[in-house]
């Protein structure tokens, strides 16, 4: 996005990076089914983990980035699962899957604890009393170590998309063709 | 129904309604029998309810999933019966 003034920066972060280990949290998961309490480190069986944390449901950016993921089709091309994390209550999380046809299930996590426990929570201007995750991507191996972080810097920002599909080209393996 | 971890029981599974009271009721027998479970929570609109409709057959709540003993099962009455009588210990 090109614009000809600056845009809020955010204070610097000590968020988890790569080659630390991802904290756990459990949180109400949501699918078009139910929700039921998940941890993170449960979700890291099988394949590594993309854990995508996003303004509330609603929120235009919330929008982009969901469709965005879901053109990119990364779960298509690697083996890895993706989760999304928001302060939206587990009804607005069911509503938002069911509108805009998100296959990752979403955590829901009204008082952000999460994004305090990974230093990315962002205050709300003009919306007191609500904080949020900052935009941000966290790439989670099955040993639950963080392979690639981006956090947003600035407000508002988006995830850089390319620069996250080299580092899943990197840290996870290819889906057969044909599949 | 034996299992390989005899220390251990599987939590049962609830599927439930936020604030339903019969749901409630399955809830204070669960943990009056001191029994794991987990919590799966479902829609208020009764056409959403898929999940519910794929394991018991209806879409009524609440519903449980017992692996301990191969037991699926809706309605509340039922459940408590079933409950006392698998874990209440005498009949």
């Amino acid at each position: 996005m090109e614009l000809d003034f600056d845009i809020i920066e955010l204070p610097d972060s000590d968020h988890p990076t790569t080659g630390d280990t991802a904290p756990d949290f459990t949180r109400p998961l949501v699918t078009d089914d139910y929700w039921e309490d998940v941890s993170l480190s449960s979700l890291l069986d099988d394949d590594p983990l993309l854990l995508v944390c996003y303004p509330m449901d609603g929120a235009f950016p919330a929008t982009y980035i969901w469709n965005e993921l879901r053109d990119r089709d990364f779960e298509g091309s690697y083996q890895l699962s993706i989760v999304g994390l928001s302060i939206s209550t587990p009804y607005e999380h069911t509503t938002f899957i069911e509108e805009r046809g998100i296959d990752a299930p979403l955590f829901s996590d009204p008082g952000n604890e999460v994004a305090e426990q990974y230093d990315i929570a962002n205050d709300l201007d003009g919306m007191t009393g609500i904080a949020e995750p900052r935009p941000a991507v966290f790439l989670i191996d099955t040993d639950q170590t963080v392979q690639y972080a981006w956090v947003a810097g600035e407000w508002p920002a988006f995830p850089p998309y390319d620069q996250l599909e080299d580092a899943l080209a990197t840290h996870c393996e290819m889906k057969p063709l044909g599949q | 129904m034996p299992m390989s971890d005899t220390d251990d029981t599987t939590p049962i599974t609830l599927y439930r309604l936020q604030a339903c009271p019969f749901c409630e009721r399955v809830v204070r027998k669960l943990s009056a029998y001191d029994l794991p479970y987990t919590s799966r929570f479902v829609e208020p609109m009764h056409s959403d309810r898929n999940a519910v409709k794929r394991i018991s057959g209806a879409r009524t709540v609440p519903a449980i999933v017992d692996e301990n003993t191969g037991v699926t099962m809706s309605e509340s009455g039922n459940i408590v019966e079933y409950l006392d009588k698998t874990y209440g210990g005498a009949d």
